[in-house]
Parts: C-alpha cells; structure tokens; sequence
C-alpha cells in the first residue's frame, strides 16, 4: 500500500538512497526562470558541462520583466532597472548557449512559470517538476510531485537531469465537508496554513484529501498547492481524476491520440492506495469556513474576515502588529487600503480575474486606491481580453498590465510604497515583500476586488448579488 | 569547497520566529547574476535605515557582534523562498553556522550545498543560546556536536552533506559519476 508521493517517488528512483547517500532522483520536467538560474549556468560553462536534457527544460522570464509592455530587449533598457534587464538578456543568451528553448516577449507562451507549465499541458500527473522557485509545489495538484529547489541543485538537475534527495515524509490534510458559496481557494489554503502553522509542514510532502478537494477545479487546486510551501512544506499534493484529465486534454505539450490513452492509464493507477500509510494525518472541516484575510507578517497570521485580531503577548507577534499598525482584539473590516494586487503565481488564472471582475463590473475603485490587475500568462491575458475582461477592470478605474510576477516579489518596477497597505492575492505577507516598508493583507480576488471598490478591507459576501 | 571541521566563534543572536528569506535578502537585490557581495545587503531592511545609514540598535551593527561567525536564530529560520542568495549572503557576510530549533527545509538544502552549517538542537539548549549572546561556542561536525556554556549537545545532520563538507567535495561530481545509471534509466523510460 503505498500513498501518491511513494508511487512517484519510487518510480523515479536512479539509484536508492543508503545510509550514506541520498538517492538519485529522475527529474521529468525542469523548469527555469531568470533569477535562480544564471550562476547554475555559470558552473556548466566552467566545468565544460553541457545541458543533459534541454527537452525536458521550460524557460520563461518572469519574475525581474516589467509588466507594462515590452516586446523587444531594447524596450527592457527603457523601462527596467539596469540590473534587471542585464539579467533577463543573460537568460536569453543562456538559453541560446545551453540549447534551450525560451519563451521570451515574443512568445505567445510566456507567463509565470507556474501558470505557464500547466496551461501548457507540460505539469503532468506522476512526474517530477522542479524549478528553483519554491511556488512550484503549484504543479502537485495535478499529482505531481513538484518542489523548489536551489541555484546550485538547478545546476545539477541541468547538467545530470537528477537530484541527489532523501526520501521525503507524508502529511495528509483531510478537508471535509463542502465550501460554502464565495468562499475560495485561497481562503481554504490561508485556513490550512493558520491552523498547521508556518513550520507545520517543514520535512513533509503534503497530500490534500477529501470531499472538499474533490470539489475544486484545477485552477482551485493550483492555488491550494501553491501556498504548501507557506506551510514549510516543499511540495502539496492532490491525487488526478476526471477533473485533471478534463484540464490537460488537447494542451500542446500533453500526450495526443494513442500516448493519451496509455497516460491515462498510468495516471489513473496513481492515487493513494485505500490504507496507505502516511507519518502524520490531519483533518479539517471546511463547511463553515469564512473568507479569510492575514493580519501580520506571515500567511500563518491569518483570521476570517469578519473576526478580530487575536491578542499574544508574545514579543515577536506584537512587533508583527506593529509593523502592519493593527491592533490587537479590533477587527480588520474597515482598515483603509492603499494598493490592491490582483495577479501571482497564486491567484493570476483566468477564474481568479473572473472572480475580480464580478465584483468591479459597474463599480469604481474608490478614490484615492491604486488597482493593479496582472494576468498570469499571455494566455490568460488573451482568454481574459476575449471576455472583455480587461474592459471591466479599466472601466472600473484599474490598470491592465502585462503578465508577470509584479508586486508578488516586487522586484521588477512593480512595488507598494513604503508604510502603504497592500491587499493582495499574492503569497507571501512577510516585511517588505511587496517593496520595503509595504503592509501586505493576503486575501483571495474576491476580497482584494471588494478592498478595492470600497477603499477599505471589506467583506465581499455583502457585495455579491 | 573549503573542508569543514570545526567553527569556534562568538554567537550573535535574532531571536525571532519564522524569519524567512525576503528579511535575509529581499527580492530587490536578486537582480544579480553572480554570488559574490551579497554580504551587504543581508537583513538590509533591518540594518540600514531610510538614508542607507546603519541603524545603530540592530543586533548586526553592534561592534560586539563584529566577527561573529554563528548565527543564533528563533524557531523556523530561512522560511519561504528557495533563493540561495540567502545562504551566499550569510557567507559573504562571514556567517558560517546558523543554530535554531528548526530551519526551513529548502533553506538548509541550499545552506549545505555552499559551507554553512545549519544546526538544529533542543529547546533547552537553543534557550540558553539565547539569553547568552556573544556566548562562545564550537561546532564540531566531526562528532556533530554543540559546545556551548560547558555543555556539548548533538545535532543532526544528513550523513552524506558531513561527509562532503568536510571532505571538500562537491555534490555534482558524485551526480555525475553516476551518468551509466542516468543513462540506463532514460533507456528504460524512452
């Protein structure tokens, strides 16, 4: 009997781990972005190494690329930050060195690694992803075993395909009962991580379970992957079904015609077998969730929205208050808000723009709140353009950018002022992610959307007809 | 690699749970291409105040905490991101251990592939560790152990990562001795 993680992973194994060594793990799909890749392919050029496998490779910029339009290297002079733009042309050029096909600005392709992979039919069930990201435990909810790693592994992983890895522990979070109308993904995953903790996951591989998981589509299941990694854990997991193959069926890069048919096959031996084993197990009741929102300066310091500031007199927690000037036992309800970001790796998906516009449609953001709405890729930009999307959120007062990373990371000309709040559908609500001296609110679209238009923190139940 | 054996050093200490990898090195400064003077920027938001002066109260700017090579941290250190510009700016600052109950999982993966030793140990001693900063301390990676306060604790460490840091060896020459075996699997998965 063994669980998801363990079939993968033995079916993966080059060499077995011994007391001694770590195993030798197969890696199916390497994926490489512009920041975490250039000194790995510096140790290739000075050790004379070539890439091993430049097909199993998928490069895109995005995380350093501006998101306003750039269509050739030169714009990127004009409009980046020197450092910037040197480091997206030393990917170009690294790429064209290695052999690797990049999916650069004049790609129709490009977009944010993790949303890319799987628009692509790339991320597929049972195979091993890496990226040196650690958002890509974003790929497992196709059953993928997929995990950040280092500069120096992405260098091993270029020039040997493989990854030298200890065995991992299982986690298995059962998520029953059903998710009440609006409340989201995102608010399933922040809920999760508040009640697990920040560390919770640290050593674990996560299988998420259950009827509520069940439930959810692939983009709903990405965004719950994505933030394992919140949790400490490298890699989230949802075992494939129907939903997942509806998902991949006919994207270039998944099987076609007869190979279809044997994947499915393969794909569907894959789920945890009834009795498997893992070394912790937790359950949660989802059916009376709330929308959820953070208050401090990690995802674990996360309260439905409608409820008050925990009180801890606990250094640290107080110093986290601070920082985000909250007080302790108020609610976050009315908190006025200065920067709504609506995009990431998290939430930057065509269901997640829809779920914006269904509360800015024949609304305005209130004076004096800067709306950012970033797609996540070309393709979403170009679906969410076909549904007039983009209409909605410029009408409404908004700015429609290119894809990107954007304010998730902050370090590409998109960021918040400094003491400024931020509500955001992004990932990660530490201390200056979003620009030095940045106040960041994690909350799903729903919620970003309903700050925006009221100008404050608000609970997007009471603006939903 | 430079081998590893021993550190002796002075600690400094950040008491803070959780502090992850955008306080170590935020993401402004991973527009480089290179891994060397990282140093300078690490804890940036926390060292240097709006003018780029240094904040005179921070634990790092003191001019007892000058030369410390141990780091001494809360729960859950080098928690979120997987840049290694984390690690490579810990040792171009002139960090070479970090000691804290529990340290992120991709963070200590990167730690050990570039010569800084993460160090897990008990709550007892990580306490003491705590309320003594500047306390004097050895890390043996020989015997894997703690030497602080006349007590010597054990920590943990992936045998393999020993072995290679104190040997000097680098992980990508075991990988790639190993090519047959890559190879007889891509065969046998074509």
């Amino acid at each position: 009997m063994q669980s998801l993680c363990e079939k993968i992973w033995a079916a993966h194994v080059v060499a077995p781990e011994t007391d001694d060594t770590p195993a030798v793990l197969y890696v199916d799909l390497h994926l490489l972005h512009e920041v975490t890749t250039p000194q790995a392919f510096d140790l290739l050029r000075a050790e004379g190494l070539p890439v091993r496998r430049p097909d199993r490779c998928l490069a895109t910029l995005d995380h350093s690329t501006p998101t306003v339009p750039v269509k050739t290297l030169k714009d990127l002079e004009i409009v980046s930050e020197p450092s910037a733009a040197r480091q997206v042309r030393q990917m170009e050029r690294n790429c064209k060195d290695f052999g690797i096909e990049l999916r650069g600005f004049a790609s129709r392709d490009r977009g944010i690694v993790h949303v890319m992979g799987p628009e692509l039919g790339a991320t597929q069930p049972g195979a091993t992803i890496v990226c040196g990201d650690s958002h890509t435990s974003t790929h497992g909810a196709f059953g993928a075993l997929a995990f950040g790693i280092g500069t120096t592994e992405v260098g091993h992983v270029l020039a040997t395909q493989c990854l030298l890895q200890r065995k991992p522990k299982t986690l298995a979070i059962n998520l029953a009962g059903k998710l009440p109308t609006e409340v989201t993904a995102k608010d399933l995953i922040l809920k999760i991580i508040g009640t697990i903790g920040v560390g919770g996951g640290t050593g674990h591989v996560i299988e998420y379970r259950g009827s509520a998981i069940g439930a959810l589509s692939m983009e709903e299941r990405m965004t719950v992957c994505n933030m394992s990694i919140e949790a400490g854990a490298r890699a989230g997991m949802i075992a494939p079904d129907d939903t997942t193959y509806e998902f991949m069926a006919g994207r270039p890069l998944a099987p076609q015609g007869a190979a279809w048919d044997a994947a499915l096959k393969r794909w569907r031996t894959l789920p945890s077998d009834a009795g498997a084993k893992f070394d912790k197990e937790i359950s949660i009741d989802v059916s009376k969730m709330k929308p959820m929102v953070t208050f401090g300066t990690n995802p674990g310091m996360v309260m439905p929205i409608d409820g008050t500031v925990p009180t801890d007199g606990d250094p640290a927690f107080r110093k986290a208050l601070a920082y985000m000037q909250v007080e302790a036992g108020k609610p976050m309800l009315g908190v006025p808000v200065d920067v709504v970001f609506i995009g990431s790796c998290t939430n930057g998906r065509l269901s997640d723009i829809r779920q914006a516009a269904r509360i800015l449609r024949g609304r305005r953001v209130a004076e004096r709140v800067r709306l950012l709405v970033v797609p996540g890729s070309e393709d979403v930009k170009r679906q969410a353009e076909a549904e007039g999307l983009d209409e909605v959120v410029r009408a409404a007062g908004g700015e429609w950018r290119e894809p990107g990373c954007s304010m998730c990371i902050g370090m590409n000309g998109d960021t918040v002022p400094s003491g400024k709040l931020s509500v955001s559908t992004s990932n990660r609500n530490f201390e200056g992610r979003q620009g030095t001296g940045a106040r960041t609110v994690l909350a799903s679209p729903l919620t970003a959307a309903a700050a925006a238009v009221t100008g404050a923190i608000a609970d997007p139940r009471e603006l939903m007809g | 690699m430079e081998r590893i054996k021993e550190i002796r050093s002075r600690t400094v200490v950040l008491p803070n749970d959780d502090i992850d990898t955008d306080q170590i090195i935020p993401a402004r400064f991973l527009t480089t291409t290179t891994k060397q003077g990282l140093g300078k920027n690490l804890f940036n938001d926390w060292r240097y105040g709006k003018d780029g002066s240094e904040r005179p109260e921070f634990v790092l700017n003191k001019p007892e905490s000058r030369g410390a090579a141990v780091l001494v941290a809360g729960n859950n250190f080098g928690c979120g991101s997987s840049r290694e510009h984390a690690p490579w700016a810990l040792l171009d600052f002139g960090i070479r251990a970090v000691v804290s109950t529990e340290i992120a999982d991709i963070f200590r993966s990167n730690s050990l592939k570039n010569g800084l030793l993460p160090v897990i140990v008990d709550a007892e001693t990580h306490r003491w560790l705590l309320q003594h900063p500047g306390a004097d301390v050895r890390v043996d990676l020989d015997t894997t152990t703690l030497e602080a306060g006349g007590k010597r604790v054990q920590f943990p460490i992936d045998r393999f990562s020993r072995y290679c840091l104190m040997n000097g060896v680098d992980q990508l020459g075991f990988l790639l001795e190993r090519s047959d075996a890559i190879a007889r699997y891509e065969q046998a998965h074509a």
